[in-house]
């Protein structure tokens, strides 16, 4: 049994469709990577996976439960095993780095303070953010903002993580910091999802690679697969663009 | 010139008896107190209007077409005809009504329209982005409001927040028009007296001048501390 399913899910922006009948899904600790030129949906699938844009058809099923995106509490459930780190990092600006990783699970899960305070100091230490636990987000350059980011979200202590280009907005240099966080988390047994332009770093951690285009999936194989011996000529044609830069 | 002076010098002692000064207290309190009361409430309502007008529940959407016309139609009306329909409105119901409640109720039902408008664009201020994020982290409206959005738009609501009160603490002498004893009224009841202008406005010129300065100071102040950080 997967342990994220998503069936034939559409969603429109208006009368837009950007996601036209995406299937995928993911084993218990695989670590799938999503590729696709520009606009081919890929933020969307995982905004319409947390709910933030409600799918309009289709289904998505986390441990063989189906979630229900326009039921509160079907949502909650589905939020306390999944976590999303965006593009854009999204730290809360009037909090400190510290409170930025803690207010979810002290306050929403009410765990206790010495269990999170103790897992928080230890998340901003990987991410080599310890330093700066007291500092607000607009102190911070975009790679610590996004390094913190990932902190706030396994703060939480989900099931699967999704990860929105989280080397784009970052400078050379800093890529490789972020890179090395997510390589250790794929040895941890985390299911993640994961969204991302840095060719060489989605075979490298993927288990499965997903590539999509218009909305729709074109085709799922081992890294190998998808970037040595694609079956479909769009994979061909992205691939090979994408790795010649 | 040497009469006025002469005048005022004759006249001082008198005005200035404890009598008067306490009335002269009162006065300004009542300025002090229908500004801060109805500015308050107003803003507390201005806020619940504003978190309605944001909100994008369709069942929501018939409340939300109401406050738009509230808060248009309070923008359009004249203080001093608020103020009247208010004392007619309130008058046959409550008839042990003092005028100083009735004007604050006018003065709440005009600050509320103002303030929402004020409030709004504060929370507008904050990126959608931030809501989102909150939304994911499991927080419910209230918690992302209090603790996410509301803390960031201080900084957009506060400044144009205080001028407007400072700017009320001027308008409440429209409510003299209708008998509340606050600051203007004070000033014409010791001209009807028989004191010079000269005493009896000055005196009123410089408590306005004291009620509303240390406000807008602190407007500017805080202007100036909360205009370049995002964070407190
Ligand atoms: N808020 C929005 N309103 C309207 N259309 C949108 C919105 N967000 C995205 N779109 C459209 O939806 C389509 C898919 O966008 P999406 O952001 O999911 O693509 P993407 O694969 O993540 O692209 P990128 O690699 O550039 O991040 C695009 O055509 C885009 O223009
Ligand atoms: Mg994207």
């Amino acid at each position: 049994m997967p342990q994220l399913d998503i069936r034939d899910l559409h969603a429109h922006y208006g009368r837009e469709p950007v996601l036209q009948g995406v299937s995928l899904s993911a084993e218990r600790g695989e670590v799938v990577g999503l590729i696709g030129p520009s606009g081919s949906g890929k933020s969307t699938l995982l905004r319409a996976l947390v709910g933030l844009t409600q799918p309009s058809a289709g289904e998505v099923l986390v441990d063989d439960r189906r979630i229900d995106y326009r039921d509160r509490a079907s949502q909650r459930w589905l939020r306390e095993r999944l976590a999303i780190v965006f593009q854009q990092y999204n730290l809360f600006q009037n909090m400190t780095v510290l409170r930025n990783v803690t207010i979810a699970p002290l306050e929403i899960q009410k765990r206790s303070k010495a269990e999170v305070e103790a897992l928080a100091t230890t998340l901003l230490d990987k991410v080599g953010m310890g330093h700066k636990r007291d500092a607000y987000p607009d102190e911070l350059s975009g790679g610590q903002q996004q390094r913190v980011a990932i902190a706030r979200a396994l703060a939480l202590r989900p099931e699967i993580l999704l990860l929105d280009e989280v080397t784009s907005a970052l400078d050379p240099e800093r890529v490789n910091e972020v890179l090395d966080t997510i390589r250790a988390l794929t040895r941890e047994g985390i299911t993640m999802l994961i969204v991302s332009h840095e060719m060489a770093f989605v075979r490298e951690v993927s288990t499965r690679v997903v590539m999509m285009d218009h909305g729709r999936v074109v085709e799922t194989g081992p890294p190998a697969q998808i970037f040595d011996t694609p079956r479909e000529d769009r994979t061909r044609q992205f691939v090979s663009r994408i790795l010649r830069h | 010139m040497g009469t006025l002076w002469e005048r005022l010098v004759l006249e001082a002692p008198e005005f200035f008896n404890s009598y008067n000064l306490l009335f002269l207290a009162e006065a300004a309190a009542r300025t002090l107190g229908m500004t801060a009361i109805g500015c308050s409430i107003g803003f507390v309502a201005g806020l619940a209007l504003a978190v309605l007008r944001g909100s994008r529940a369709a069942t929501l959407a018939p409340a939300r077409w109401l406050a738009v016309l509230y808060v248009e139609t309070f923008r359009r009306i004249p203080f001093l005809v608020i103020l009247f329909v208010v004392l007619y409105a309130i008058q046959p119901l409550f008839p042990d009504a003092s005028l100083t409640a009735i004007a604050t109720v006018a003065i709440c039902l005009l600050s509320t329209a103002y303030l929402s408008e004020i409030v709004r664009a504060g929370l507008e201020s904050v990126p959608r982005q931030q809501l989102e994020a909150a939304e994911v982290l499991n927080f419910g409206p209230a918690r992302a409001l209090f603790q996410v959005v509301l803390p960031q738009s201080w900084r957009v609501i506060l400044p144009p927040a205080v001028a407007f009160a400072v700017m009320f603490i001027k308008d409440t002498a429209l409510a003299s028009h209708m008998g509340v004893v606050e600051l203007t009224f004070a000033g014409k009841i010791f001209v009807e007296r028989g004191f010079s202008p000269v005493l009896g406005f000055g005196a009123i010129l410089v408590l306005y001048f004291a009620l509303s300065w240390p406000l807008s100071r602190l407007g500017a102040y805080l202007e100036k501390r909360l205009a370049p950080a995002r964070h407190p």
